[in-house]
């Protein structure tokens, strides 16, 4: 566990530093796209799973199965068509380093 | 070289197409973040609290104040829950006090007067603002002159409940308890665009299984001003049909299209529509709509023949008055006009000035979502989901191939994903803390 937390912090910020200065914002304003849902910095009340400190690749991962409709879903697939594969990296590196 | 604060401040996306700031950036950042930018927020609900608590997030510098008359907040999602009798008034509203804990100045007034050439807004209370940017998230005005007859006294029995409200929505329900078994529930849908395009035909499932509870023998009567059920039309009628019996002899709910209520008369209890007279025990007539009586007073009312405020898609401002922006139901865009949106917008919004401010061009190529569950009142939900994103060559934000749909059927998940995102939502719009007690249920 400490492991995969030390190594998201290192792709946080990694990405953070090659990253232009627009990039930061960006990544942060997607990543607060999907808290009407998910919760106020992905920390959710409800029935619907938290996204905060979730590790990166989980989060690139489970974005590419909604798309791709190998894991099921009610709202996912609509919300993973409307999104990147680069930006489901910014937005997971923003959970990741946001616990 | 200085740069002028306000006139810093001023640089706007329709501006900034023309205009490159990265120039003009290096000189300007530090007089900018030494500059506390004025910014006035008019209306505290999902559009104007959550853009006020992401810009002192995202900008802290800023300087945010934020105009609210209402005591409390009081959701308009979950409000039907309120007529089916599974919530009560106080399980759908919440305090102001996280989010006046947030801005810089919290103040509970109406706006009486804008001037947008000297920039300030004036309360009923006899304070003046100055702003550099102003932020109007008024919601709706409601044209109650459009409905012959829908004068003050009547409005004392027939209710709107498209304001939540204890004086609608709380007054609303008492009607339908004290209402007799086989008594005729009467409601209207406003011509679209108009806030909530799935609510009516939510309000007619949780009418319906209130009554299918307690009152088997009464009836639901939908006056739709429109040609068709205008949201989630297939999922309505499904669960309409599953639950209400529509399509038999013994339907609880009596779907009328193209049927505008014209007139209201509270003593006959009457609604005229262009085609007859509909009686009803409870009547329940939306009035015709258009954007916040605010966005009047800053003149940037201007779209649909003066009904909604066109706004520039990267940064939510007018695209008739600058330094004025336009959130949540008030503006004329192609997003539903839905609490998602103005939640989602709000940050949109929240995200190009705090770009602004510091000094950078708003994003070129933004992306906000809408996800709206629909109750049936049967302990079942269902959605539309959409991602906005922009398009140059349309200059608009649109779906993605995929990118928009509905549930395929209503189900319980659903349900507890719709009282999840009540909660979510709440919280990320007043800045309830995480352990805020809800008592709201699906």
């Amino acid at each position: 566990m400490k492991k995969t937390l030390a190594l998201s912090l290192l792709i946080a910020g990694a990405l953070g530093a090659v990253a232009s200065a627009h990039a930061d914002p960006r990544a942060r304003f997607m990543a607060a796209n999907c808290s009407y849902c998910h919760g106020p910095d992905g920390h959710s009340r409800g029935a619907v799973p938290s996204l905060a400190g979730l590790e990166a690749k989980y989060f690139v991962d489970q974005m590419k199965a909604f798309r791709d409709g190998s894991r099921p879903a009610t709202v996912m697939q609509k919300h993973a068509m409307g999104y990147t594969d680069a930006e489901y990296e910014a937005m997971g590196a923003w959970f990741a380093a946001h616990k | 070289m200085t740069i002028d604060r306000r006139e810093f401040l001023k640089v706007s996306a329709g501006a900034a197409g023309a205009v490159t700031l990265s120039g003009l950036a290096g000189c300007a950042t530090t007089s900018v973040a030494d500059a506390k930018a004025k910014i006035v927020v008019v209306g505290a609900g999902f559009g104007g609290s959550t853009f006020a608590r992401y810009m002192k997030t995202w900008a802290p510098q800023s300087e945010v104040t934020l105009i609210e008359p209402n005591p409390v907040f009081t959701s308009c999602p979950f409000s039907n829950t309120v007529l089916a009798g599974i919530n009560k008034m106080e399980d759908i509203s919440m305090p102001y006090d996280y989010i006046k804990k947030v801005v810089d100045n919290f103040v509970p007034d109406t706006v009486t007067a804008i001037d947008t050439a000297k920039q300030t807004v004036t309360t009923a209370g006899g304070k003046t603002f100055a702003y550099d940017r102003l932020v109007l998230a008024g919601g709706i005005e409601l044209l109650y002159d459009a409905v012959q007859g829908y004068d003050v006294e009547t409005r004392k029995t027939i209710k709107h409940a498209w304001k939540a409200s204890p004086d609608q929505t709380g007054v609303l329900r008492q009607q339908l308890e004290a209402m007799p078994d086989g008594g005729t529930f009467v409601m209207s849908v406003p011509k679209a665009p108009y806030r909530c395009p799935p609510g009516p035909y939510e309000r007619a499932c949780m009418v319906a299984s209130y009554f299918k509870k307690a009152k088997p023998k009464s009836k639901v009567i939908v006056l739709d001003g429109n040609p068709d059920i205008a949201s989630k039309k297939g999922l309505f009628l499904a669960a309409w049909k599953k639950h209400f019996g529509y399509g038999t002899d013994n339907s609880m709910i009596d779907y009328r299209p193209n049927n505008m209520p014209r007139s209201v008369d509270a003593k006959k209890m009457m609604v005229g529509t262009e085609f007859d007279d509909v009686k009803g025990s409870v009547i329940n007539v939306v009035p015709p709509m258009r954007a916040a009586k605010v966005t009047g007073m800053a003149g940037v009312r201007t779209g649909n023949d003066g009904t909604w405020c066109p706004v520039n898609y990267l940064t939510f401002e007018s695209t008739v008055v600058p330094n004025v922006h336009i959130l949540g139901d008030s503006a004329l865009t192609n997003f539903p006009k839905s609490g998602s949106v103005a939640n989602n917008t709000g940050k949109m919004c929240a995200y190009a000035i705090s770009e602004m401010l510091a000094g950078r061009q708003p994003d070129p190529s933004p992306v906000v979502t809408n996800t709206c569950y629909s109750g049936t009142g049967m302990g079942t939900a269902f959605h539309v989901a959409t991602v906005f994103r922009w398009d140059p060559e349309k200059k608009a934000l649109v779906p993605p191939k995929g990118a928009n749909g509905v549930s395929k059927e209503e189900s319980e998940l659903e349900m507890a994903y719709m009282e999840s995102w009540a909660k979510n939502v709440w919280s990320d719009t007043l800045g309830l803390p995480d352990n805020y007690n809800f008592t709201a249920k699906g």
